[in-house]
């Protein structure tokens, strides 16, 4: 095979040689780079909207915003098929064990955005009743300003979601418009 | 429960009918004006009076305009402002903010603080996506305030020549 592509001289070269001309032919990768190229192009969100910040989402889905692009098109509201919770609204203590069992009722490996100021820190409900941030229940990995956030902003946390899947980190340094 | 067999035209049984209406919507979509905002290259523009996150600003003359009086702390609904306040030395403004955090994970982008500071000093500037990995990484100290804010031209000046 090595031979039909660069002639009948490579055949009789050396090791160095041969192993040029393959990385030439065929594009080589890490598995794990693979991996997470599909995951984070087809995540899956499983919306859990308690609130308003759930309106925000809906207009995420829509045509206007389109999550599509990223791949995300599939809101499935059923825990098992989703990779990636979006908490979206306020928490109520009375809530939280529905929403610690829908998270562990989701496949491994999976994610959560904490959507809005409620469910990031208990956003104005600094009362006995609300959960003061999701991430008091379950494991959060990005949390997203706003009350709600604009569309773009809940886009813009799912682009940090890919950036972790992709580096295993978030990148830290925030996008300022001028 | 009643069922009702309505006769339907012989075309109709084969739903090809019905197919290339459908299809026909698709194909006037197809040839109509994009909707979609692509985001992260284009992006939305605000409309004057937009409210998006609050930021410090300092005047033409590079002085920052906050005194710390602690009004936008005690209206801000959520709480989400914290002030320091220190004593300026050598100049005629008595206060000025040592540590100003906006904890933006609480703010409510409600525009409270602007409305009700009396310096002009805290405005709900047009940037309005910000998320991050960590709550530590959304409280926003002062001078990430100031970045953001910038600099407002100040037609009064009235703390210059006291």
């Amino acid at each position: 095979m090595l031979t039909g592509i660069r002639g009948a001289k490579s055949a009789t070269g050396t090791a160095a040689e041969a192993e040029s001309l393959l990385e030439q032919a065929l594009l080589t990768t890490r598995l794990d780079a693979v991996v997470a190229w599909a995951r984070k192009n087809s995540l899956w969100p499983m919306p859990l909207g308690t609130a308003c910040c759930a309106i925000e989402m809906m207009a995420v889905a829509g045509p206007r915003y389109d999550i599509a692009r990223f791949g995300s098109e599939r809101l499935s509201f059923s825990p098992r098929q989703a990779d990636m919770m979006i908490v979206a609204g306020t928490v109520t203590k009375k809530m939280a064990p529905a929403l610690r069992m829908i998270y562990d009722q989701m496949p491994d490996p999976k994610w959560v955005i904490a959507m809005g100021a409620c469910a990031s820190s208990g956003g104005m409900f600094h009362t006995y009743s609300t959960v003061q941030g999701v991430d008091q229940i379950v494991p959060v990995d990005v949390y997203v300003s706003g009350c709600p956030p604009r569309p773009e902003a809940l886009l813009y946390g799912l682009m940090l979601v890919q950036e972790k899947i992709r580096t295993g980190k978030v990148k830290s340094p925030q996008t300022v418009e001028g | 429960m009643i069922v009702v067999n309505r006769e339907q035209p012989f075309w109709h049984r084969f739903y090809l009918t019905s197919i290339l209406g459908g299809m026909w919507i698709t194909m006037r979509h197809l040839l109509r004006r994009r909707f979609t905002l692509r985001y992260p290259e284009t992006r939305f523009k605000p409309p004057a009076g937009y409210r998006g996150i609050p930021a410090l600003v300092k005047d033409q003359n590079g002085r920052e305009k906050c005194v710390a009086c602690y009004l936008c702390q005690f209206v801000c609904p959520p709480r989400a402002i914290t002030i320091r306040a220190g004593e300026m030395p050598g100049n005629s403004v008595e206060k000025y903010p040592e540590e100003f955090e906006i904890n933006m994970l609480r703010c409510i982008y409600c525009g409270y603080c602007e409305e009700v500071c009396p310096e002009q000093a805290i405005f709900l500037v047009n940037d309005y996506e910000f998320a991050g990995g960590s709550r530590q990484e959304l409280v926003f100290g002062k001078e990430k305030l100031y970045q953001l804010g910038g600099v407002r031209p100040d037609p009064i000046l009235k703390w210059a020549n006291k």
